[in-house]
């Protein structure tokens, strides 16, 4: 039995979201996920940008850095890299991670870091008060789009299989105990684990209703380490499917890679570099 | 004009991607090695083959300080390079050239040396390496030594293995055939060197490397960019060896984000980028200084803006370098001054980044980041600057992250430590790092940010690098400025020297803060001072006007701004004449 309690992680700040907000599940979540993995708070960390969802650190009993809008994956691997004892989670929205941060999703998942990347998505800008996010449906009537939003949606997790990211899972933040199950495989995966949560905004784009009538278990006989049924399954967007889509546990995380190189070399002092450089 | 130190000026025209640069770097290499002080400059397109470079090299019995303003020897390796060089050439200047490639009017009066660089690699079958048979006769010409040139190239050439044999034999020729063909002394060559005391030969991003290394940086985040890229490739090749890690990044943004995240985590850490990287990377400034996370960031200037003059040299992002953010962000910015300096201002960017625990800015520029210098071995590590400030176990009872301290610096704990758990908060927060937007927490903790930069003032204030005066003291007539153009300024006060005329000249090492003592100090007792700087509006000499516009108001002293953009540093002459004239609208000297 874990000796830690999931309210071992939860700090004396009471968060700012709306009372209804899919945020406070995945709070909720993440501390059960963390106390089941019996993780000490300190070595914990997690890196979020600017929006509704990037406070959340804030409400967590762990090392934290809420940096600036759009950059919690650099600033993550940058905290993995320097401590690869560390266990180092990013968090955000959908705005953060899809629109200004949307550079670097690639590249996390590229590099294969070991981090657990969740974005809370929305659907919306929900801090600056409902704007079109880049996951909005075509359409959608916002103060910034009188006239309705042109663009079509992204497909998070097309676009994450698509990069070749090894780890691939959508939640929904009303279905708690599969978030806590989710989150402990991702917190265990060995590179970078990308999870989607859809989190409804309850002030700005409601969608409380609308998931609960779409949303539904992957297939019981879906492998997870097939990728093809993966791809095939995250096209569907009329039924949005709810697990572990994807994982692929053979590929070395990159700072398990980085360990390997740093011990291959034979060590220098700074000294021996500068005597290469002598006349 | 006046009688310059002893040195040879030697320049090298040829076409890009034809082995110009990499004649001009062995011959300096062996020049080094003959026991000469070497200093280079070098010229080329943004792109990688095609279109005219120049290499310059001066060499000397005593450290050289610029690159020389009228070549001694040119190399013409082909036609435009006689074309676009005859003009720069001192009076009898001598010419070595490839009498196939190149026609000399025979109204030339100086000394001309004809070398069938290429018809002598033709008959080797190998005329790539017709450069090499170039530096044989180089290092003849110039009584380098064969020896030297051999073990010069072979060091510069070393991932060429495949081709060692059939580029030494070409060497050999080259340096056979000019030894037959011209076996007099010629009269441009010096003297051989006493032996010299222990020196390093390398360029301005070897030294930010070598420096970084020293000072303990164990990460760094990049992203590609001419000119400083040489400095991420060093690192790349050490870093692992020192437990260390680099990653290029997706762009510079990402670059700076991560080293702020290393560094938080507690590693040393840093970036190095040039104008358009250092553009993006303004907004990250702001995230350090406000989460108080302490990073190195090397900005090797470029001409701009925008894309502007890849690859030469400027001095235009002082400003952004010193106010570049939203609001104020609290920052330090350094300004080495040579490539011996790029080094040790390294050692004092991780000391003061560490000890205060925001961003320190290293500006220095395309010209000096790819000369090579010969510069003294370095002496031990030397650690005026107390490190990074750890919370104390009575700290970690109630840890207050940002708690207000007399010098501002605050204990940073590190994830992993049990107790010091906090956010670092980018939101304006409060002693415990919770978001806080009260006026009076507000103002409060934007007055300790800042304190740290007078705390951070009144301890450099001590140290003998915080600025470089030198020159008569308490001359009427003075020169300021920072960075590269310290050289040609030195070698300018030189000349006036000789001609009786006594100037000072003042280069602090921190632009931000400003040494005020030492300033202030030089500044007493002058009538005007000069200010050379390789920008369009003066940004240096404006922040001076405004920083001790009360001084300068009532003691009277006028400063002459002296602005060069072109995306090539001062000549020597052109400081000494600027020198002149200040005086002579001064009312001649005192």
């Amino acid at each position: 039995m874990s000796p830690r309690k999931p309210n071992d992680y939860r700090n004396e700040l009471r968060p700012i979201w709306c009372a209804g907000c899919g945020d406070y599940a995945v709070h909720t979540a993440l501390m059960r996920a963390l106390a089941a993995q019996d993780l000490p708070p300190e070595n914990v960390v997690i890196a979020s940008g600017i929006g509704c969802s990037s406070r959340l650190p804030d409400h967590v009993n762990v090392y934290g850095f809420h940096g600036v809008h759009g950059r919690a994956l650099p600033l993550a691997t940058g905290i993995k890299l320097a401590n690869p004892a560390l266990t180092v989670l990013a968090v955000g929205g959908d705005g953060d991670g899809f629109s200004i941060g949307g550079g670097h999703l690639p590249h996390a998942a590229r590099r294969n870091i070991d981090l657990t990347y969740i974005v809370m998505d929305n659907n919306i800008y929900g801090l600056t008060k409902g704007q079109p996010s880049p996951t909005s449906p075509e359409g959608l009537k916002k103060k910034a789009a009188p006239y309705g939003t042109m663009e079509a949606p992204l497909n998070p997790l097309l676009m994450m299989l698509s990069y070749g990211t090894s780890f691939v899972a959508r939640t929904f933040s009303s279905q708690i105990t599969q978030m806590v199950e989710i989150f402990q495989a991702a917190l265990q995966h060995p590179g970078f684990a990308f999870i989607q949560v859809l989190s409804p905004c309850v002030t700005y784009n409601n969608t409380y209703d609308h998931y609960k009538q779409i949303t539904a278990p992957l297939p019981a006989d879906h492998d997870p380490s097939d990728y093809a049924a993966a791809l095939r399954l995250a096209q569907i967007t009329e039924t949005q499917y709810l697990g572990l889509f994807y994982q692929d546990r053979t590929r070395p995380g990159y700072s398990a890679q980085l360990h390997e190189l740093q011990a291959l070399a034979s060590p220098l002092t700074a000294d021996q570099v500068i005597d290469k450089y002598r006349v | 004009m006046p009688e310059r130190v002893p040195t040879i000026v030697l320049r090298i025209g040829g076409e890009a991607g034809e082995g110009t640069l990499t004649t001009g770097d062995i011959v300096t290499y062996a020049a080094a090695q003959a026991g000469f002080e070497v200093f280079t400059y070098r010229t080329f397109p943004a792109e990688i083959r095609g279109g005219q470079v120049l290499f310059q090299l001066r060499m000397g019995l005593c450290r050289i300080y610029a690159e020389g303003d009228q070549a001694d020897v040119l190399v013409a390796m082909n036609q435009a390079a006689w074309d676009e060089n005859h003009a720069d050439l001192r009076p009898h200047a001598a010419l070595i050239y490839d009498p196939k490639l190149v026609k000399v009017p025979e109204s030339y009066a100086g000394p001309t040396y004809a070398i069938p660089a290429a018809e002598i690699a033709q008959g080797l079958e190998w005329l790539r390496g017709k450069n090499l048979v170039m530096v044989g006769a180089l290092s003849w010409l110039l009584r380098l030594g064969l020896e030297q040139a051999e073990r010069a190239m072979q060091r510069h050439l070393s991932s060429h293995q495949e081709a060692m044999a059939k580029n030494l034999e070409t060497l050999r020729q080259g340096y056979a055939y000019a030894q037959e063909h011209y076996p007099e002394p010629v009269d441009f060559a010096l003297p051989l060197p006493e032996a010299a005391e222990e020196r390093l030969i390398l360029n301005g991003c070897d030294a930010i490397a070598l420096g970084a290394l020293s000072a303990g940086c164990r990460f760094f985040g990049g992203y590609p960019i001419t000119p400083a890229t040489p400095i991420m490739e060093t690192l790349a090749k050490y870093l692992p060896a020192f437990g260390g890690t680099l990653v290029q990044a997706e762009d510079e943004i990402a670059s700076i984000n991560m080293v702020i995240g290393a560094s938080f985590a507690g590693h040393r850490a840093m970036t190095a980028t040039s104008g358009p990287g250092f553009s993006l990377m303004v907004e990250a400034l702001g995230l350090a200084s406000m989460t108080e996370v302490p990073i190195v960031v090397v900005n090797v200037q470029r001409g701009g803006p925008s894309t502007g003059l890849p690859t030469k040299t400027g001095q235009g992002d002082l400003y952004l370098a010193m106010y570049g953010s939203h609001d104020e962000a609290p920052r330090i910015v350094l300004a080495p001054d040579s490539v011996k300096d790029s080094y040790y201002q390294m050692l004092n960017a991780f000391s003061l980044a560490e000890h205060f625990q925001l961003p320190v800015i290293v500006l220095t520029d395309q010209t000096m980041a790819v000369r090579v210098e010969t510069m003294p071995a370095p002496r031990e590590f030397w650690n005026e600057c107390p490190l990074r400030r750890l919370p104390t176990p009575e700290e970690l009872v109630d840890y207050q992250r940002y708690t207000d301290t007399p010098s501002g610096v605050s204990p940073m704990a590190l994830p992993g430590m049990a107790g010091g758990i906090y956010i670092a908060e980018s939101l304006e927060h409060n002693e415990h790092a919770h978001p806080n937007y009260t006026p009076e927490m507000h103002e409060r903790m934007m007055t300790k940010r800042r304190r740290k930069i007078e705390t951070a003032r009144a301890m450099m204030e001590n140290w003998r690098t915080a600025a470089r005066r030198w020159g008569k003291e308490g001359a009427t007539f003075g020169v300021m400025g920072w960075g590269s153009t310290r050289g040609a300024v030195r070698e300018a006060l030189q000349w006036l020297e000789q001609e009786g005329i006594q100037v000072e000249a003042l280069y602090p090492h921190s632009l931000l803060p400003m040494p005020d003592k030492a300033i202030s100090a030089f500044l007493y007792g002058k009538r005007a001072v000069l200010i050379p700087e390789l920008n369009y509006s003066n940004q240096f000499a404006r922040i001076m006007e405004h920083r001790y516009y009360q001084q300068i108001r009532d003691e009277q002293i006028h400063l002459h701004h002296f602005p060069k953009a072109q995306g090539i540093p001062f000549t020597v002459n052109e400081i000494y004449q600027a020198i002149k004239v200040m005086i002579a609208e001064e009312g001649g000297p005192a």
